[in-house]
């Protein structure tokens, strides 16, 4: 058997990135298109490209034990099971959002721009994924968010949108200056920005003071990818007012990478034994995510507006993946703990993705906003409100989809680190989600009909994205074993 | 074998053919393919073969145990069967279910292939229930239950049905996590000697002493723990007082069929679930609780009867009577006595079906005269003679009249309390149960002798008469169950006994 040139190994970002281009070629050629079909269907088969290439190298073992991880030029990227689990999981979500926004942006006067940097995006979160130096790091990480800031405001006519866009870019400028000082602290402490080397130089350096303040520094910039306490204030002004499916890129598979780029910093860069001296960041991260998970979960409740509740359970939830990396003390089971949060975040991407696609199908309706506006929809969209009530009680983490598995999953992560504040923490605010996640389900199917609502139309695009993210979140149920090994198997080349 | 797999998939295949059928044919077409479970469920009856306990390592019936993945060290596995405790239940769920759907046909008018079809996906998470023994394959049926149920309440229940939803979701689901909690304290107990999730090993490990200490808690404090926070968990879905407030919210919100189901199976959850887990696995600890245990079912017994006497609407008296038999459950289980928990086993059977009678029969009188208040209504037994027949029965059968399958329960859990060596003042706390039929008795009697009998008056613009057929042969074939129970309790008494007999010994 030949094999493949090395360079290969990147391919799945690679062809996002060609895939962004020749989606501004297509424009370049025929700017006066109105035809979506082109650039919607480009943007898919380009991304379904990139599965598929992750997908062959993930069960062909590409860069997983036993061979060793691919690195590309000189380290500054990697390629092992864990960027490629992360690859695959942003390539599904864009799928989906892509689907969805064929119908969503079908008057949108920059839809070739708009497909383009939703390809850029995600270029950038699969290299997010194949990070190995803090510099591949903070380049892809701008990758992700410069284009996520011009999608955020693409509705260019809609206050809202426009806002939404200006605050999460000022926010964004502000956490990327943190992040980009951070970076330049630890490179002074270790002179080295390759994750291997910053933990073997940071191990002896006497300069821990700066080591620690860098590190905490960093951890700053993924709190705000990563929509966490106490970074989060822009997530849910930026969910409302962006566009619904690019609110479900940015809580999906933004945040996805933010954490596939915060797991291997802390674990390959600054491993616990060796910035023991500087920082004891397992506590950090405790504190962290019990107050993001209890915020996250106490404004949702509070909220009248579904999408603002989705946005505020979206940081609920990123509490619950910062378990994966608050657990990792000494005596856990490292592979398990990281592995619980890899597959917490794939579940999280259908069932998250499909209720902001379904908020994008009662915007595409003018449904409204409020809660009450969501009365009696259910007689209307059966098969729609059914696989949204699918999602909110797996995000809740009834056992009606993959979300309780991998709740379940991040509990025993957070016994076997043995740190039982955490597993307290998640079973308390899931049964507190399950109330707000409940008032959703309650409008749609019990609440009568407020009168003058009318459904007109029933979407192809939405509609299939909302049902294959149904289907998955179900299906993440009964097969969620292969998924949690394939991420736990992942998570042990890292630890 | 995989019959139970069997009656599962059909269920669940019938629950979606019945929601996408059209309204007309969906109550028909539901209580057709709820026979299949059925005669499944009978056959099963028919050649049962198991012999002892599920959770002590006996031969199970129809047993299927497969490997299915891994979970941080623990194996999960697809493991059913049905012992002595659990295949009676199973009978129940499935016999109940169905004529519930045949009661259904007059009051649902809305949205009816939703309702039959949220009916049937309940029935399939109730089998379930009944015949998972891994705990994680348990925990998804335990908890898949309050999805259709939250739905049933709040679309087509009485006027506060959005509230009482709610609060049936949210009081059980928290109960849930709190159970959830405690059995996963004794899971991580027994430390490396578990390997799998499996609900007798875990049973087998924690009777065998195999509990170490968990983060500096030693042993005898964790089952305390573990056992206060199972008892609390599954004592709220029971109910006993005093958690048990949802209780009459959702069974007055309810509609009937759904009220028959909620009062005839999901209680018995609750009551099989606490048999299964505190008083098997965690057998010590109940024994040392036996006083406050014993009192808080004598409390249930006398508190639900004291309220259920205070009421005035029909279906509210129903409820809170239920509370009341499901106290003598408790009683009994406790008690470590072979009639004491054969007799507690064989009450779930028994409320089960006596306790559905009585709902479906108000559901009755309610559908013709769309009122269930006792000072509304008098002497229906001149308008609807077979309906009123059949209530009176049931209610002897309340009440613990002879040769009916209540008095038969009622006796076994009365002289296995009185000769209970565990409880103490056993005879002073079995006395003051009894004194509940008294009460029992008391407002059965008056809520009759108010609405039943007299000369009929009734205030309505509706014209009562008799009921149709498929309204009252729900309540004949449970009449007919009540009775045989009665009459013959070895039906289901004598395997009860052969699978609650291995509990008792070994002094664990």
């Amino acid at each position: 058997m030949t094999q493949l040139p090395l360079w290969t190994a990147i391919a799945p970002a690679a062809i996002l990135a060609v895939t962004a281009l020749l989606l501004l070629v297509v424009d370049a050629v025929d700017p006066d298109t109105d035809s979506s079909n082109l650039l919607a269907g480009l943007a898919v088969l380009g991304t379904l490209a990139s599965i598929g290439v992750t997908g062959w190298y993930l069960l062909s073992g590409t860069g997983q034990p036993p061979t060793d991880p691919i690195t590309l030029f000189r380290g500054a990227l990697v390629v092992d099971g864990m960027s490629l689990f992360f690859t695959a999981l942003v390539g599904s979500v864009v799928v989906l959002i892509v689907l969805a926004s064929y119908d969503y942006l079908a008057d949108h006067p920059y839809q070739a721009e708009y497909y383009t940097l939703v390809m850029l995006a995600a270029t950038g979160m699969s290299l997010m994924a194949s990070a190995n130096s803090l510099a591949t790091a903070f380049i892809s990480l701008e990758l992700a968010s410069l284009p996520s800031y011009a999608l955020v405001a693409s509705l260019k006519h809609n206050r809202g949108s426009v806002e939404a866009g200006l605050k999460y870019f000022l926010i964004g400028a502000l956490s990327s200056a943190v992040f980009a000082y951070g970076i330049s602290l630890v490179y002074a402490a270790s002179g080295s920005l390759r994750f291997a080397d910053v933990a073997t130089a940071a191990a002896g350096t006497p300069l821990v003071g700066i080591l620690g303040l860098g590190i905490v520094f960093v951890a700053g910039g993924f709190a705000f990818k990563t929509a966490s306490v106490p970074f989060h204030f822009w997530a849910p002004e930026a969910y409302e007012g962006a566009p619904s499916p690019v609110s479900a890129f940015l809580s999906s598979a933004s945040k996805a990478a933010g954490f596939v780029l915060l797991f291997r910093v802390f674990v390959e860069a600054f491993p616990q034994t060796a910035v023991a001296g500087a920082i004891d960041w397992a506590v950090a991260f405790q504190v962290l995510a019990v107050v993001t998970m209890t915020v996250g979960n106490f404004a949702a409740a509070t909220q009248d507006k579904v999408k603002r509740m989705l946005a505020y359970s979206s940081i609920g939830h990123a509490g619950y993946v910062l378990i994966a990396v608050a657990a990792l003390t000494g005596d856990a089971n490292q592979s398990f703990v990281l592995g619980s949060g890899m597959a917490h975040l794939l579940v999280y991407g259908f069932m998250n993705t499909g209720a902001f696609l379904f908020i994008a199908l009662t915007e595409y309706w003018d449904v409204g906003r409020t809660f009450e506006d969501f009365n009696g929809l259910a007689k209307q969209a059966p098969f729609a409100c059914a696989a949204m009530t699918i999602f909110l009680f797996s995000l809740a983490g009834l056992p009606f989809g993959g979300g309780f598995l991998s709740k379940f999953y991040l509990l025993m992560a957070s016994v076997n680190g043995g740190v039982a504040i955490l597993a307290v923490a998640l079973v308390v605010n899931s049964a507190l989600s399950l109330y707000y996640y409940t008032r959703v389900v309650r409008a749609m199917w019990i609440e009568e009909p407020n009168g003058d609502l009318e459904v007109e139309g029933y979407p192809t695009g939405l509609y299939a994205a909302i049902a294959v993210a149904a289907v998955m979140t179900v299906l993440l149920l009964p097969a969620f074993g292969p998924v949690a090994e394939i991420a736990n198997t992942a998570a042990s080349a890292l630890v | 074998m995989v019959l139970i797999e069997g009656i599962l998939a059909v269920t669940l295949v019938s629950a979606f053919v019945v929601f996408f059928a059209p309204d007309r044919y969906a109550g028909k077409l539901a209580t057709g393919l709820s026979l299949i479970p059925v005669a499944g469920s009978l056959y099963m009856y028919a050649n049962f073969a198991g012999s002892g306990n599920a959770l002590l390592g006996d031969d199970l019936a129809y047993e299927t145990m497969t490997t299915w993945f891994e979970v941080g060290g623990y194996a999960l596995n697809w493991h059913v069967g049905v012992d002595g405790i659990s295949l009676p239940l199973l009978v129940l769920t499935t016999v109940l279910t169905t004529l519930a759907l045949v009661s259904s046909w007059t009051p649902i008018d809305d949205r009816e292939s939703q309702f039959y079809g949220l009916m049937l996906l309940m029935e399939v998470a109730l089998i379930g229930v009944f015949t998972a023994l891994d705990f994680f394959v348990w925990f998804v049926f335990w908890e898949g239950v309050l999805i259709p149920m939250y739905f049933l309440i709040g679309i087509w229940g009485g006027p506060r049905r959005k509230y009482a939803a709610i609060k049936f979701l949210v009081y059980t689901n928290v109960a849930s996590l709190i159970m959830f909690i405690g059995l996963f304290a004794l899971v991580f107990g027994l430390g490396d000697s578990l390997t799998s999730l499996d609900i007798p090993a875990i049973a087998q490990g924690v009777r065998g002493g195999e509990l170490g200490a968990l983060a500096g808690i030693q042993p005898d404090t964790l089952k305390l723990v573990a056992f206060l926070a199972m008892f609390a968990g599954f004592a709220v879905k029971v109910p006993v007082v005093p958690f048990h407030t949802w209780l009459p919210d959702a069974h007055v919100e309810a509609p009937t069929p759904v009220s028959v189901v909620l009062a005839g199976v999901l209680l018995k959850m609750g009551t099989y679930a606490l048999l299964r887990f505190n008083f098997t696995m965690l057998a010590d600890v109940a024994r040392a609780l036996a006083l406050p245990i014993a009192a808080l079912g004598v409390v249930s017994v006398i508190y639900g009867a004291m309220l259920a006497l205070a009421q005035r609407d029909l279906k509210r008296i129903v409820a809170y009577s239920s509370i009341s038999s499901m106290g003598y459950v408790i009683l009994g289980l406790v008690a470590f006595t072979p009639h004491g928990m054969g007799g507690a086993t064989f009450q779930m059977i028994s409320h089960g079906l006596i306790s559905g009678l009585m709902f479906m029969a108000v559901g009755v009188i309610y559908n013709a005269t769309h009122t269930r208040m006792v000072g509304d209504m008098s002497g229906m037994a001149d308008r609807m003679p077979w309906t009123v027949g059949i209530f009176v029965a049931a209610a002897f059968g309340y009440m613990g009249l002879p040769l009916m399958s209540g008095f038969a329960a009622e006796v076994l859990v009365f002289i296995g309390s009185f000769q209970s060596t565990v409880i103490p003042f056993a005879t002073v706390l079995t006395a003051l149960a009894m004194f509940g039929i008294v009460v029992v008795a008391g407002y059965l009697l008056w809520a009759m002798q108010r609405t039943l009998f007299g000369p009929y008056s009734l205030e309505t613009d509706y014209d009562v008469g008799r009921a149709p057929f498929h309204d009252v042969a729900p309540l004949a074939v449970l009449l007919v169950l009540v009775i045989a129970l009665g009459v013959a309790p070895d039906l289901f008494y004598a395997m009860i006994q052969d699978a609650v007999d291995p509990l008792l010994g070994g002094g664990v």
